[in-house]
């Protein structure tokens, strides 16, 4: 294709801000997508990220900020004079009009006359080019999104904005289309912004991750970055699980900050925290963590973070398991153990010994909520299971 | 009685059908018969004489050819006066907009002699000529009503993600409106405007009051239902039929072929 030897120039929106009413959408929003990147727009529902979309493709008007390319400022620009195109949550696919022609909207919206073989070109790009005459409610639901995908990339646009392309689709289709959609952008070098509240997509898919939350970004940068080292409680749950232990600052050993929470004192490397005072939160991923027997407790490195507990639940996920463990102050830790292990694995009631290296612990600011960022219906199920257990008991 | 019982629901439609259609078919049965006295109201003898000179009765043909420019003129105007107004109901919001919705309603609620004879002491007050256009325009009148109704419905239907999609895609809004809304609302507006020639075509009431001399078909039938209605009447309104029957039929092939076409691609 063309595109990948067109020269692409970077997207920055700066102090952009949409509100209605009094509420704020987006919130002072600045930002740079290198051009050329695939850039996921990560966010609960509600969070700002399909605001921020339409106002860089120009179907609203931001209250305040610019948004421009290269050196160009689009701001003021109408959404049929900005070289941007978009990839709708519902495709929204023209029903009068058959695919080839769908495909050929734009082209012939700005005066091309020979559309034939761009519009052929580009149903091969996705793999269309049988389904040419058909109506898009003739083709499945994968079909109708490459053929959004194909109207929206035939124009060349400096970025191509996606809102959701794959949220209409079941799961196994949607791991297909990422990988498609990846194909694509390596083939045609266009700028992608691709806004998802699916944490998973956003991480296999995109160069860099932005997570959003009520209007302003929490975290930006490399999704395998921010997946070891989140910053804010926010990221450390929305983006994965975390086990999240609260606790207070007692000073610092070398280049580690020593935390006692619940009359245990965890290492936190230094440079892996943010928290700015003495409240901390020691976190740690699920898969980090490591369960040993209690009365094999003394095979866990010294250097290690520990935590004794007795095991609540386990669940066989194939490729893992997961186990809950109960803490002596009553909080359920969640552990992803790898299934390598031959012979037993522990049960439900075990007395066990979790331990973790000390360079997986991350620190974070102790004055934050624990639970921003869990979804609101994990929330819900937590405090009714805990509600039907203490009727139990 | 199993048997009943397992088809009671097909028996019921089928009643119904036969009693919605047994009027039309009457109708044009009758209009093969070859009465004795002035009234076609008793079979008599077969014969095709309605239909081989349609025009043998004076005035049937005038007047049918009077209704039908009537219903032409009067479903083009309201068409396109009515497919503004519901564009402007649905698009924009201004002050008077929830009177307005309102207002549209009340031609449709109107009793038809209150307007008619509502509208005659108009005409009558201004010395307006009473003939071929006042019907027109109490026709426009009452035409306008349905056809924003209709309009709306199948403007609030459209995806505005369309027209988005339009805008993002190089469409200015002209050529939103021209290449994309159009053809979405089109369906609709031709059904708004079938539905306004037909309520013309047919009106009575209205058209008698505002007609002045002017004979429009129902008039007509009105005028000769007195001294005993000629069977060339019954031949024009099962062709009428036949012609709506016929266009129906035609949509729904051309469409089935469509379809069968993009199958086999």
């Amino acid at each position: 294709m063309a595109g990948a030897l067109r020269q692409v120039e970077d997207l920055h929106l700066v102090n952009l801000t949409k509100k209605f009413g009094d509420a704020a959408a987006v919130d002072d929003l600045t930002l740079t997508i290198a051009a050329g990147s695939f850039f996921a727009l990560l966010g609960a529902s509600g969070c700002g990220k399909t605001t921020t979309l339409r106002m860089v493709a120009g179907l609203e008007d931001p209250t305040a900020g610019t948004i421009s390319i290269g050196a160009k400022d689009i701001t003021n620009l109408r959404a049929f004079q900005r070289p941007v195109n978009t990839v709708f949550q519902s495709y929204a696919l023209f029903p009068h009009l058959d695919i080839f022609e769908n495909v050929a909207f734009g082209l012939r919206r700005r005066g091309i006359k020979d559309v034939k073989t761009p519009v052929n070109q580009m149903l091969e790009l996705v793999e269309l080019s049988a389904m040419a005459r058909r109506k898009p409610t003739q083709l499945s639901g994968g079909q109708q999104q490459r053929v959004a995908v194909a109207r929206a990339l035939i124009n060349e646009p400096d970025v191509l904005l996606l809102d959701e392309p794959l949220g209409a689709l079941d799961l196994k289709l949607r791991r297909q289309m990422q990988i498609e959609l990846k194909r694509i952008q390596n083939e045609v070098g266009t700028t992608f912004v691709h806004v998802t509240h699916d944490q998973e997509e956003a991480m296999t898919m995109a160069d860099t991750v932005a997570i959003m939350n009520a209007g302003r970004i929490e975290q930006m940068g490399n999704p395998a970055t921010i997946y070891e080292l989140p910053k804010t409680v926010f990221v450390a749950n929305f983006l994965g699980q975390s086990n999240l232990i609260t606790g207070a600052a007692q000073g610092r050993s070398g280049d580690d900050i020593l935390v006692s929470a619940h009359g245990q004192t965890y290492v936190v490397p230094a440079a892996r925290s943010t928290a700015p005072g003495v409240a901390v939160i020691v976190g740690v991923r699920p898969e980090k963590i490591t369960v040993l027997d209690a009365v094999d407790g003394h095979r866990a490195p010294d250097a290690h973070n520990k935590i004794a507990g007795r095991v609540t639940d386990v669940s066989y996920a194939g490729v893992s398991t997961q186990y809950l463990v109960r803490t002596p102050w009553d909080q359920e830790l969640t552990v992803f153990e790898q299934n390598v292990i031959v012979g037993d694995r522990c049960s439900v009631g075990d007395e066990v010994l979790l331990h973790w290296a000390t360079e997986h612990t991350f620190g974070l600011d102790g004055a934050q909520d624990v639970h921003a960022g869990v979804l609101p219906e994990v929330l819900d199920l937590e405090a009714t299971a805990s509600a039907l257990e203490s009727r139990g008991a | 009685m199993r048997f009943i019982r397992r088809n009671l629901l097909g028996l019921i439609a089928i009643l119904v059908l036969v009693y919605l259609f047994i009027p039309i078919a009457v109708v044009a049965i009758l209009s093969f018969n070859n009465p004795t006295g002035k009234f076609n109201l008793a079979w008599t003898q077969f014969s095709t004489d309605a239909w081989t000179n349609l025009c043998g009765v004076p005035g049937v043909c005038s007047s049918f050819v009077t209704s039908i420019q009537i219903g032409i003129i009067a479903t083009i105007v309201a068409t396109a006066l009515g497919t503004m107004i519901a564009f402007a109901l649905v698009r924009y919001r201004f002050r008077g907009r929830s009177t307005t919705n309102l207002l549209i309603f009340l031609p449709m609620a109107t009793p038809e002699v209150v307007m008619g004879s509502s509208l005659l002491a108009l005409f009558l007050n201004l010395r307006f000529p009473l003939g071929q256009w006042t019907v027109v325009i109490a026709h426009i009148m009452f035409i306008i009503s349905f056809v924003v109704v209709t309009v709306k419905a199948r403007l609030q239907g459209l995806d505005p993600r369309l027209e988005e999609a339009a805008r993002d895609l190089y469409a200015n809004p002209r050529a939103t409106f021209r290449y994309v809304t159009l053809p979405l609302v089109t369906p609709g507006i031709a059904g708004a405007a079938l539905l306004g020639f037909s309520l013309s075509f047919d009106d009575f009431i209205i058209s008698y009051f505002n007609a002045g001399t002017l004979v429009t078909f129902p008039i007509f039938i009105w005028g000769a239902a007195q001294r005993g209605i000629p069977v060339q009447v019954n031949a024009l309104a099962t062709l009428v039929f036949i012609i709506a029957l016929l266009i129906v039929l035609g949509s729904q092939l051309v469409n089935y072929r469509r379809r069968r076409k993009l199958m086999s691609v």
